[in-house]
């Protein structure tokens, strides 16, 4: 007997069980069972909502094992060990020593948050006695490329509980959920925990420790700073990283989210499969850049002057805000959610534009945190259901003058 | 109970679960967000609202039989206004830190909505003495709910309760800091408030099916 038909004869053995949604949903993971549907009509489509999520998982995954790379490489770069790389192929980037510090670091987090996200989803299953839902996948995926890479492993465990049981579970589960799963487990680590989440320590693996140790009396140590661009913009200091480094992706910043290179071949990738919309992709960055020339402009003509505080980042050229931060990473993999997204066409300009928009906009005026996205992004998944409704109410309203016409 | 009759003692036990103020009729819940950080402030502002209904029923249910129905919220008004003061007045005058901390929530006693509407629907056509059991029934349901959404709170935004640092000290790092615990800042946030009340909610229709409405 295979083992496919031995899965099956367990599965049947399982049937009605309170474990049966659980066994299914492992069952059903990585092949398709052995049974066919016997009466009525039916459309099989290769893309069900597994083949959906793992796609996502695809185009996530570069950006997880550069993230890995990016993590050794800040940790030996800020102790001095090993010279700068100058560029995305440069000999001290891609070492094994940076691979091994920073899957030590990271790959906790990618277990933590799959193992406890999961964990959740099983137990409401059980619950609920529904099958197991897919929706974690990416969730699971998504969450520790948006976190430090310091982040203790309990803050992570708390917030994705959290962040699946109020974020998600509450509303009916995957597919029925408000906002975005991974960005309310990232708000609520930003609200909960701000000292692990924000400042100039976190963002590079070692740094805090290195703070404990010279607050400890061992200053024969260097502090390590690790400030992200945004940062130093905020505080209208100079940046010590040019251009290429911001696109390639060589510099501090949550685990994943540093390299613009490929968060942009991911989504290529994504738009090539047709599982992100490339309206959602274009509009945001079409409304980040109108709202840095927004900001450029009152520079330029005077309003603000570098005696201010947001001179930093309001000064930024417009084109600059898309490389610095994570506007790319939310618009690609957040903004894109095809459940908290706007469903209509023009429905997702708007709501595009205006995570672009206010994005930006939040980045700059921020005090607390030079960064906006993911408040951004929950702010207008709250509101793209309104959205949609003055969409479909204004093709309503342009129909119904049309049969007007026809009738006089 | 032999003091009270088995409907009187309904009047008291209703409110505290079934029939909840907060999480059943969802009334005061603005005071319920506004002034749970502190678990010492939930307790003060159960126990201001546990005078002011205990007493205001009364009284509205001794007048019941002279107010003019045109004008009876304006009546129920100035006796809750008059009531507030008291308590305003008593608290500045024994508990000034606290006071301060409450603010402006002890004057907004007046507008809660679970004190208007028990006079409303109860005093105004009850006795003194039932009016009187039935103010202290919902008082002690709000208050119930109130202190146990303080006690969360507290304790996991701050580590303490009353004031108290049960949970060891944050900055010398003894206790549970000394293993890597942090307070939870977001359970300071009105926000976080809010989810408690929903998850209690959440906890008590779940144990009482009877209680979901469709």
């Amino acid at each position: 007997m295979s083992l496919k038909s031995k899965l099956h004869d367990l599965k049947e053995k399982y049937k009605g069980k309170k474990m049966a949604p659980a066994f299914n949903a492992l069952h059903t993971f990585l092949y398709l069972p052995n049974e066919v549907t016997h009466n009525g009509t039916h459309i099989k489509a290769a893309d069900d909502l597994k083949r959906t999520m793992n796609t996502v998982i695809m185009a996530l995954v570069p950006c997880l094992i550069f993230g890995m790379y990016n993590a050794g490489y800040q940790h030996y770069l800020a102790q001095g060990m090993i010279e700068s790389a100058n560029g995305f192929l440069g000999a001290s980037f891609w070492t094994i020593d940076n691979l091994l510090i920073g899957a030590w670091t990271i790959l906790p987090l990618v277990a933590v948050s799959y193992g406890v996200g999961l964990a959740v989803e099983f137990l409401f299953a059980v619950i609920k006695g529904h099958e197991v839902e897919e929706g974690y996948l990416v969730t699971g995926m998504l969450v520790p490329l948006i976190v430090p890479v310091d982040i203790p492993l309990w803050m992570l465990a708390v917030a994705v509980i959290f962040g699946v049981v109020i974020g998600k579970e509450v509303f009916g589960g995957t597919g029925m959920n408000i906002l975005n799963p991974a960005l309310t487990i990232r708000a609520f680590l930003f609200f909960a925990y701000p000292t692990w989440m924000s400042g100039d320590k976190v963002w590079v693996h070692g740094a805090v420790e290195r703070d404990q140790m010279i607050a400890a009396g061992q200053s024969n140590l260097d502090a390590i700073s690790g400030e992200t661009i945004l940062g130093s913009y905020a505080q209208n200091s100079t940046v010590a990283y040019d251009y290429w480094d911001m696109f390639w992706g060589l510099i501090p910043g949550s685990v994943g989210e540093t390299s613009k290179f490929l968060i942009i071949i991911g989504a290529l990738f994504l738009i090539f499969t047709k599982i992100g919309s490339w309206r959602i992709m274009l509009s945001t960055v079409v409304g980040a850049l109108v709202m840095g020339l927004i900001f450029n402009g009152v520079v330029d003509a005077g309003i603000i002057t570098d005696s201010s505080k947001f001179y930093g980042l309001m000064s930024v050229p417009f084109w600059q805000h898309l490389i610095i931060g994570s506007i790319l990473f939310g618009a690609v993999f957040m903004a894109t959610d095809p459940v908290t997204a706007s469903q209509t066409n023009k429905g997702k300009w708007i709501y595009g534009f205006l995570i672009g928009f206010i994005s930006i906009m939040i980045r700059v005026f921020n005090p607390a945190y030079p960064e906006g996205v993911f408040l951004a992004i929950l702010l207008m998944n709250v509101f793209a259901p309104t959205i949609d409704h003055y969409v479909v109410q204004g093709n309503v309203k342009k129909r119904m003058k049309r049969l007007k016409v026809k009738a006089a | 109970m032999g003091l009270l009759s088995k409907k009187d003692s309904k009047l008291i036990s209703d409110p505290l679960l079934d029939n909840n103020p907060i999480t059943i009729q969802v009334l005061g819940i603005c005071s319920a967000l506004a002034i749970t950080a502190e678990l010492q402030a939930s307790i003060v502002m159960s126990i201001s609202v546990l005078f002011v209904l205990g007493v205001g029923n009364v009284v509205i249910s001794l007048m019941r039989n002279i107010i003019p129905s045109k004008i009876r919220i304006i009546v129920q008004l100035v006796v809750v206004a008059a009531l507030v003061i008291i308590v305003d007045q008593v608290l500045k005058a024994y508990a000034y830190e606290l006071s301060k901390t409450l603010s402006v929530f002890v004057g907004l006693i007046i507008t809660n909505c679970i004190i208007m509407g028990r006079f409303e629907a109860f005093a105004l056509g009850n006795g003194p003495w039932r009016s009187f059991l039935d103010g202290i029934g919902n008082a002690a349901g709000y208050g119930f709910i109130l202190i146990l959404v303080g006690f969360f709170r507290e304790l996991l935004g701050s580590g303490t309760l009353l004031g108290y640092a049960v949970l060891g000290d944050p900055i010398e790092k003894t206790g549970l800091y000394a293993i890597g615990y942090e307070n939870n800042g977001f359970m300071l946030l009105s926000p976080m408030a809010l989810i408690v009340v929903g998850l209690i909610i959440w906890v008590q229709r779940s144990r009482n099916k009877a209680l979901i409405e469709d």
